[in-house]
């Protein structure tokens, strides 16, 4: 137990480093780069998915043989991340529409407004 | 510089505050002059700021909590005294919105969690037969966190100037064009700092019911307080993180210029609403399950029988806890989201009340028949039933998002988070503390002042908060901070029951020393003829809570123990004990984490720096200690256990 406490943490300090230059890289693809738009996005959601898998296994225990909580621990993160992201979106586009098809009342009253602005 | 000091950085020109900031000075000269005379820095620095025992950090938490509740509690009175008369100069409008913007943060964040976070500290460990929580170091981690946390949000109404957007800080009312200046920034650091150490909280206690548990305590052999922090510990960990995204977008709109939440720069404001209540509705979860917890442990207890329906208890708190992300929504229906999401939330909304129900039932069916004990905790629980359903009920009204219109933003809101949160939470959280308070001080809190408080604090609690149901609908706005005459009324009424509620809690503190000087000790550890392992332990409870762990055979462990003759001290099976070291750095850390969150508070960006360099010290620090804590000899235990179970004999 403690023989493998007092090894140097090699594997947390790789991890922990490349998660801050990944978390770098994408500020910089996005205030510095200068690429076309869908690029920067394409190359955040990259570096979020590579710095995710950093996470599970160099910090969170994925390698560990442990089946049922961490399956259980991922489902259940893995469902509150889809309630709030799709929650989220269905929730908040109302208003938001920018094709000015009709969804909800907000979005009658946006177009209102903006047909005003026209007059 | 003088200026500087004089019209922005203290608050000046309100006779309220200046007697504020004389009473800091004095109450902290006093305490400095009681701490050097009595030579007690050492004593204070070694038994209690470094501490990583869950039984101290449980202490420290409700100590802190009690702090709060009396501050929070001051805000009411304030607040009630400004509403009781129409025309009323007492306190401006400003000063108004600053009062019941602390009022709401400082009762949810520094009182309510703190005070249950405590309890679950202090017991968890102790019912499930560990000899700490999982990660001790990180526990004290958290605590230290939270503590900072809430000095760094209190100070804001000496130095700054205090938060004034409501506790749920809408943007972009809260946003740095319409709010400039320090005060927000209080509000967004002060919980960012405390929640790191509610998050790790989270995480540490569902480790710690999760890996130690005695043998053969199988989860469904698990005391229901214990199941009940399982799960607020899942809640905590899944809802926590969104809070902190919601608060580090805004610190950044605020400080840095970004335009998630502003009005301009396709940014979208009711974006923060959305995400406050996606942690917001879980976080009323993560105060009221631990309570509910506690209500089963004292019925059960002084009903002197086995909880009922067990396992119909367990799953409806899961169900709670499933459900508790899927209703955020019902928070602000009047958006207009439109008839199918409005439709969705109310639904999901509704179906809470089912598992709340269940537990209701089961509640009353643990009574039905019981030989009951009308002592102060049962007391808390019995007032909790019949108020906590009131509060229920105006919930399940409020969840008709057409119905929702007409109450939203009104008194009958108000009274509706009140009914549930003071009678759930706060009466959960006394049940608790007369409860387990001989097991954690060696006596019992006096019985006639705890009945004497109760009373005075259940009376008030009625009269202050029914008429507000009637005042909502009568149209009276919240967070309105001047009262048409056709209100008066029912507001005198209302500040009578606030003042009423006030002595109550006079009374419970003056309890708290009243006991300490003239309480009969305890002799054995088990005050209560209790049912769970926390009473199998010696009072007060050695530091390592169990000589020896019980091999656990069935639910209700200590019940069984004390039928079969079992013992947590046995004799020849003694092994050396291993146990954490104490440590300054949690403390020191925490320390940093306020110069750094101070430096933000006020865009001084050096200041910032230099705490999060501290911070990251601290951290290489505690990387590379390799202190494996000691061991406690079998002498020392042998020692320890004769003398405390001499009583016994």
């Amino acid at each position: 137990m403690s023989a493998e406490n007092e090894k140097f943490p090699k594997q947390h300090i790789v991890g922990f480093l490349g998660s801050l230059v990944l978390t770098l890289a994408a500020a910089w693809a996005v205030v510095g780069s200068g690429l076309p738009t869908h690029w920067i996005i394409i190359s955040i959601m990259v570096m979020a998915v590579v710095q995710a898998f950093i996470q599970l296994f160099m910090f969170m225990h994925l390698t560990e043989k442990n089946g049922s909580i961490q399956v259980g621990n991922m489902l259940h993160a893995f469902f509150i991340a889809a309630v709030i992201i799709a929650g989220s979106v269905w929730t908040m586009s109302f208003g938001f529409s920018h094709n000015h098809s009709d969804n909800g009342g907000g979005g009658e009253e946006m177009q209102m407004e903006e047909q005003e602005h026209n007059h | 510089m003088m200026d500087f000091l004089l019209n922005e950085f203290l608050v000046t020109g309100d006779p309220l505050i200046y007697g504020a900031m004389v009473s800091i000075v004095l109450v902290s000269i006093a305490i400095v002059f009681v701490l050097t005379y009595f030579r007690k820095w050492g004593y204070l620095w070694r038994e209690w700021l470094t501490t990583v025992d869950h039984k101290k950090i449980g202490i420290m938490y409700i100590i802190a909590a009690i702090a709060m509740l009396f501050r929070g509690g001051v805000d009411a009175m304030l607040m009630r005294a400004q509403l009781t008369l129409p025309n009323t100069e007492f306190l401006n409008s400003q000063h108004y919105n600053e009062i019941f913007t602390t009022h709401g943060t400082i009762m949810i964040i520094f009182m309510a969690m703190p005070f249950l976070i405590g309890l679950m500290n202090f017991v968890v460990p102790l019912q499930i037969g560990a000899r700490d929580v999982a990660f001790p170091f990180l526990n004290a981690v958290s605590f230290w966190s939270f503590a900072f946390g809430a000095m760094l949000f209190n100070l804001s109404f000496v130095i700054g100037g205090s938060p004034d957007a409501g506790w749920t800080n809408y943007a972009p009312l809260a946003g740095p064009n319409l709010n400039p200046g320090p005060a927000i920034n209080y509000y967004l650091l002060g919980l960012q700092i405390s929640g790191i150490g509610t998050l790790a909280t989270g995480i540490n206690f569902m480790v710690t019911i999760l890996k130690m548990r005695a043998p053969g305590m199988t989860l469904m052999r698990m005391p229901i307080f214990t199941w009940s922090s399982l799960i607020t510990s899942f809640i905590i960990t899944f809802a926590f993180p969104i809070l902190t995204v919601a608060l580090a977008l805004m610190t950044i709109d605020r400080i840095f210029g970004s335009q998630f939440f502003t009005l301009t720069g396709e940014g979208m404001p009711m974006m923060w609403a959305n995400l406050f209540w996606l942690w917001g509705h879980p976080e009323v979860y993560i105060v009221i399950l631990p309570a509910f917890g506690i209500f089963s442990e004292v019925i059960s207890t002084f009903a002197r029988k086995q909880l009922f329906g067990y396992k119909a208890m367990v799953w409806s708190m899961l169900l709670i806890a499933g459900l508790s992300f899927l209703v955020w929504v019902h928070h602000f229906f009047t958006m207009g989201a439109g008839a199918g999401v409005n439709s969705l939330f109310s639904v999901t909304t509704m179906l809470i009340s089912v598992p709340t129900g269940v537990k209701i039932f089961n509640w009353l069916g643990t009574m039905y028949k019981g030989k009951i004990r009308f002592d102060t905790p049962m007391l808390w629980s019995l007032g909790f039933i019949p108020c906590f359903v009131i509060g229920g009920v105006t919930g399940v009204m409020l969840a008709m998002a057409a119905a929702d219109y007409q109450y939203h933003n009104t008194y009958f809101l108000v009274a509706h988070f009140h009914n549930v949160l003071i009678a759930g939470t706060v009466f959960g959280c006394f049940a608790g503390l007369t409860f387990w308070y001989p097991k954690m001080f060696g006596h019992k809190m006096n019985e006639k002042l705890g009945k004497i408080s109760f009373w005075f604090f259940v009376i008030g609690f009625n009269v202050c908060f029914l008429p507000m149901y009637f005042l909502g609908f009568m149209g009276m706005p919240r967070r309105t901070y001047a009262i048409e005459p056709e209100w008066m009324p029912l507001n005198v009424v209302s500040t009578v029951g606030a003042v009423l509620m006030a002595i109550g809690f006079i009374v419970f503190v003056y309890n708290i020393y009243y006991s300490f000087r003239y309480s009969e000790r305890e002799k054995t550890g088990d005050t209560w003829d209790g049912r769970a392992l926390e009473w199998a332990t010696t009072t007060p409870v050695p530091f390592y809570n169990f000589a020896t762990v019980p091999e656990i055979t069935g639910p209700e462990a200590f019940w069984k123990m004390k039928q079969e003759g079992g013992t947590t001290y046995d004799k020849d099976n003694l092994e050396p004990i291993h146990m954490p070291s104490d440590s300054g750095v949690p403390f020191i850390m925490s320390a940093f984490m306020f110069v750094a969150g101070f430096g933000l508070v006020w865009e001084w960006m050096v200041v910032a720096i230099a705490g999060l360099i501290g911070i990251l010290a601290c951290m290489v620090v505690r990387s590379f200690d390799y202190d494996h804590g000691f061991h406690v000899s079998v002498e020392e235990i042998k020692e320890t256990e004769e003398k405390a179970r001499e009583g016994e004999k």
